[in-house]
Formats: structure tokens, C-alpha cells, sequence
């Protein structure tokens, strides 16, 4: 920190063509690393890229061997999934995913409020009785699931999506929101409340400015495990409510003859989360790691 | 769990003088119950039904016989051939994809460290892989990769032969012969990002002052490396295995997509095997069982888990 606050101005139009913090003064890649890195980086996005590529290309290109990288582009592939049939599944994974996150949200704040600015008893115990859901694996729960929402006549409904995503999600939000809402400074809100400040303003005026980059990036969290959700959807959907990972597996048997339209729809359906996830990749880490890391 | 815990973060709050303490206490409870009771009825139940149903002898198909068979299916979980490669094939798996990730992200976080042209956008670029939905790359290395006429994986091999002069590269059907190295290599690929962002998390959170005191005393890189960097960032590797070998002890989507399995058992993991029971041969008592013994294996990984996150938990709250 000291040495950012000693740096010349430059420095921090260099600090933000860089991206992530330079604690001290972190030293420089000699060239061969750098080049080493460059490598590495495009080996691992290499896929990313062809998937994106081949997606622009008429099936003919597209399966060729050797790889025509440089055939003409095309858009034919993504008016052929809209055409047919992909928005229907493009809609259910929406409406699972986004209602699944408000109501996650609407359950985890108070309870992360709970949790943090004013403690119950044994918070902490509460904190990792959360905590251990997560490591029930889910396919010990897909019998009962299953059995309980056949006899609820509930099979292939989304809202036994929303219903069991948000149970995925719940404790992951939780431990986020309450590692954002720990960082509210306890001075202040005591100040607030000595000058007599009612809740709901404690709440506006000096939680929510805080808490509110924590929420954007808890919902975002939400969001991408939700919209990637694919055992619960593949056994418990079947016409009605079949979500965007459900409508991929069927270019499973189509074995070939769709490369260039199966690659479209991989790139159509991961493009929310990837948008998102650039976007907010410095949160990304706190929420992966459950609030633990920052 | 209760032996888990971490000691509370702040001093007990400042009493309040006015309110009855019971009152008090209730209304600090209030905001958590909805979150809580839904948590309890959504994960813990499903759980006491799985144990129950692991007790009987189920099978869809014979809809008259079903009934209380103790813990045979248990005996059958045990014994089974089956569920015994399955079991192993997880094992294989997951350990497998943690440990390359792991030694892969670790790397990548050192490099991302330091400072070096168009490293924002590098880092960018090498978390897409994580990004991209599970179904969509597992179908992608399926298809665009794998596939013996014209995945690029060949199609690479393919050009290369041909740029040396020779007629045509080989023709490898890589999932028929190497089924586990397929699944694990695309699971490496996803997760590698995931433990990279942990661990330059981790990189980042790095007292400056240590390194550079190390680097005035004439230090080695390695040294350094040794013995400040690595024993700094271990909780952070722990992290990551933990988390890692939660999340991957579950694939589904992988084994579903890329070789169903197969071939054989080669590729069924615990997680396949319990579905193709449950969905393809309808024995639900022995579907429930196996489930049952996941469980009991996740929590063994998910009391060192907790543990881990338990000291983290201190040393934020030490700070």
C-alpha cells in the first residue's frame, strides 16, 4: 500500500492497465516468462476460441481435418437455434436462475445480517451447519428429491428448479454476505445508533452502501451455478421446463453432423456466465471460496 | 461440528439496558429462521428419507416386493463389483484432477504475480475455462477435441506430420483409448482457473515488506519460494484441494457427456454409477445405499474442509 501511495500519477493508469494488486513492488516477468505465460494462457483459451470460431462456421468447415480455421463466417448456425427450438430452453434456465438468486437473496441478507452486525449466540456453529450442507454430495439427493416431487405431481416444473437451486446456493450466499457485511465498521453503525438513528436508516445509510458490491457479486455467484445446473435438471425436467445444459445434451447422439451448430449453442449458452464473470472477476474469487479468501 | 468452531469474531455486542434479554435474543434470531428452517427442509430431510429407503428392497419394476431389508444393501454396496470400480474410479478421478489443477494453478499464479505486458487481459482470458457451462466443454472436448476424424486435437497432429512432410498424422480415437485421461484432462482444463484465482488470492494477500527484506538479504528465488511463499499460501492450497475434491467427487456432467461411463465401467464414477442404479435398473434401496456411503466419505473430506476454513476464519478474525 505505502509504495502505491508514494507511486508517481502514472502509476495508476499502469496499475489499472494491469489489473490485481501489486503488493510492494512486485518484480517483472524476464521476457522468456512472459512468453511462457502468453503460452500457457493461450493453450488454456485455445478451446474457448475454436468453440467460438467454429460456432461462425458452415458445417462443412467446420469438420474437416485438417482444421480450416480461416473458412468464411458465418451466421447461419445461430438463426438455425433460434429458428427451431433452443429459446424455450434459454427461458426456463433464465427464470430458474433469476428467481432462484432473489429469493436466495431475499433469504441469505437477513439471515448474513444475523450472522454479522448483530451476532446471535453461536454464530459461528450456525455458519458452518451451512457450511456442511454443501458437502452433501447432490446425488444422494436425488432419489428422495425425485420420489417426493413425482408424488407432488411437480416433475418437470421450474419452479422445483428454483426450489432446489436455491437450497444449492443458500449457504454459499450466506457465507458471502456475511463476510461483506463484517466489513461494515462497527464505530459507525454505534455512532449512528447513539445519535438515535432508527433501523431502517442504519440499514440505507450505512449497510447498504457497503454491503452493495457484496450483493451484486453473491447474485452473480448464484446466477452462474444456477444457469450451469445440470443433474437435477436432465432428471427432474422433461418438455416443459428443461433448462439450457438439457438442450446441449442432445447433440450427444447426433454424433458429427452438427459440430458447427453444436458450438453455436456451447457459446450461446455460456455466454451469460462469461460476460458476467469477466465483468466481475476480482468478486469471483471471494465467492468461489465461500467468503474464506479475499 | 461444534469442535470445529472458530472463536467469535467480535467482543459480545454492548448489552442493551431497556429490553428484556429474551426479547433481545428473539429478535436477533428472527432474521435467520426463514434461511434456516428452509435449509433444514430442503437438504437435511431428503437426507433421513435416503437413509430410510437404504433399508428396503425396492426395485421399480416389482412393485409388490418391496421391503425391509436392514442393511443388505449395504452388504451389497460393499460387495458389489461394480460400485467397487466405481468407488475407485473416483478416486482416480478426483485425486487425479485436484492434484494437476492444483500444480498447474499454482504455477499460472506465480506467473500472474508479477508484473508483465497485457497480464489484465492474460488473467482474463485463462479464467474463461471456468466460465464456460460444464455441459457445453464437456460436449466441446468431446466433439471439437477429441473426436478421431476431425477434432483438433488430431487435426493439430494431422498439420504437424504434414508441415514435416510425412502423408498424415495418426489417427488417435482418444476417448476408446484413453477414456479416464479424456475426462480428467477436460476437468483439469475447467478447474485449473479455479484453483489459479484461489491461490493468486492468495499470492496477493502476501506481506510486500517479508519478500522484499528476503530479496535484500540476498535470498534466492527458490528459497524464497520455499520458505516464505509456499508455507504462506498453504492454507490457501488446502483451500483449494478441499473445495476442489468437494466439487469434483460430484462430476456428473463430465462423465455423462464424454464417455457415458464407458467404456465398460472404465470412466463411472460414484456419482454415474448411483444414477445409472436409480434411472436404468430402478433399484432405488441400493441406489439410496450407495448414496448413503458417498455421504459418509464427504464427510470425512468435509471435516478437514471445515477445519481448514475454520483457521481462515481465525485469522480474519484476528485481524
Amino acid at each position: 500500500m505505502t509504495h502505491a501511495a508514494l507511486a508517481a500519477p502514472g502509476a495508476r493508469f499502469k496499475k489499472l492497465l494491469h489489473r490485481g494488486d501489486d503488493h510492494g513492488s512486485a518484480p517483472k516477468l524476464s521476457p522468456l516468462w512472459t512468453f511462457t505465460a502468453w503460452l500457457a494462457t493461450l493453450a488454456f483459451f485455445a478451446p474457448v476460441a475454436w468453440m467460438v470460431l467454429t460456432s461462425f462456421h458452415q458445417e462443412a468447415d467446420a469438420a474437416t481435418n485438417p482444421p480450416t480455421p480461416f473458412a468464411p463466417l458465418t451466421l447461419d448456425q445461430y438463426k438455425l437455434l433460434f429458428s427451431r427450438d433452443i429459446t424455450p430452453f434459454l427461458l426456463n434456465s433464465a427464470m430458474a436462475s433469476i428467481l432462484s438468486t432473489l429469493l436466495v437473496l431475499a433469504l441469505a441478507v437477513p439471515a448474513a445480517y444475523a450472522l454479522s452486525i448483530k451476532p446471535v449466540q453461536k454464530w459461528t456453529d450456525v455458519m458452518f451447519f451451512f457450511l456442511s450442507t454443501k458437502f452433501l454430495p447432490a446425488i444422494a439427493a436425488l432419489l428422495p428429491v425425485y420420489l417426493i416431487v413425482k408424488d407432488a405431481g411437480m416433475l418437470d416444473n421450474v419452479w422445483t428448479l428454483v426450489i432446489l437451486y436455491t437450497a444449492m446456493n443458500l449457504p454459499i450466499a450466506v457465507w458471502m454476505m456475511r463476510s461483506f457485511l463484517a466489513e461494515v465498521p462497527k464505530e459507525i453503525l454505534e455512532a449512528a445508533e447513539v445519535d438515535g438513528a432508527g433501523l431502517l436508516t442504519v440499514l440505507w445509510r450505512v449497510v447498504a452502501p457497503v454491503a452493495m458490491p457484496g450483493l451484486a457479486a453473491t447474485s452473480l455467484i448464484c446466477f452462474i451455478f444456477s444457469w450451469n445446473e445440470f443433474m437435477f435438471a436432465v432428471n427432474l425436467t422433461a418438455t416443459q421446463a428443461s433448462t439450457a445444459p438439457v438442450f446441449l445434451v442432445g447433440f450427444i447422439t447426433n454424433e458429427g453432423l452438427f459440430l458447427a451448430r453444436l458450438c453455436a449453442a456451447a457459446t450461446l449458452v455460456s455466454l451469460p456466465v462469461l460476460i458476467a464473470g469477466f465483468a466481475a472477476q476480482d468478486k469471483l474469487v471471494r465467492g468461489l471460496s465461500l467468503g474464506a479468501v479475499k | 461440528m461444534t469442535t470445529l468452531t472458530a472463536p467469535p469474531k467480535t467482543a459480545p455486542p454492548p448489552a442493551r439496558p431497556r429490553k428484556s434479554p429474551g426479547t433481545a435474543k428473539w429478535k436477533r434470531r428472527i432474521p435467520l429462521l426463514p434461511a434456516l428452517i428452509f435449509t433444514i427442509a430442503v437438504t437435511q430431510l431428503p437426507f433421513v428419507a435416503t437413509l430410510v429407503i437404504s433399508t428396503f428392497q425396492w426395485n421399480i419394476l416389482k412393485p409388490g416386493e418391496r421391503h425391509f431389508v436392514g442393511l443388505d444393501n449395504f452388504t451389497f454396496v460393499f460387495t458389489d463389483e461394480r460400485l467397487r470400480t466405481a468407488v475407485l474410479n473416483t478416486i482416480v478421478l478426483t485425486a487425479s484432477v485436484v492434484l494437476l489443477s492444483v500444480v498447474l494453478g499454482l504455477g499460472l499464479a506465480m506467473l500472474l504475480d508479477r508484473r508483465f505486458t497485457g497480464r489484465g487481459l492474460a488473467r482474463t482470458l485463462l479464467i474463461a475455462p471456468f466460465l464456460v457451462m460444464p455441459v457445453a466443454a464437456a460436449l466441446l472436448f468431446k466433439h471439437a477435441l477429441y473426436n478421431p476424424d476431425y477434432g483438433l486435437l488430431n487435426g493439430t497432429l494431422n498439420t504437424v506430420y504434414r508441415l514435416f512432410g510425412a502423408d498424415n498424422g495418426p489417427t488417435v480415437d482418444w476417448i476408446s483409448s484413453y477414456p479416464m485421461p479424456a475426462v480428467v484432462l477436460s476437468l483439469v482444463w475447467q478447474w485449473t482457473p479455479f484453483m489459479m484465482l484461489i491461490l493468486l488470492a492468495g499470492l496477493q494477500a502476501q506481506p510486500g515488506d517479508v519478500l522484499e527484506a528476503a530479496r535484500m538479504d540476498g535470498a534466492s528465488a527458490m528459497a524464497t519460494f520455499r520458505h516464505i511463499t509456499l508455507p504462506h499460501l498453504r492454507q490457501y492450497i488446502e483451500l483449494g484441494v478441499l473445495l476442489g475434491t468437494i466439487y469434483i467427487v460430484q462430476t456428473f456432467d463430465a462423465v455423462y457427456t464424454i464417455t457415458q461411463g464407458g467404456p465398460g465401467s472404465q470412466t463411472t464414477n460414484l456419482p454415474y454409477e448411483i444414477y445409472l442404479t436409480m434411472f436404468r435398473k430402478y433399484e432405488y434401496g441400493q441406489a439410496a445405499a450407495a448414496g448413503v456411503v458417498v455421504v459418509l466419505g464427504a464427510i470425512v473430506i468435509a471435516t478437514f474442509a471445515l477445519r481448514t476454513i475454520a483457521s481462515l476464519f481465525r485469522e480474519e478474525a484476528s485481524r
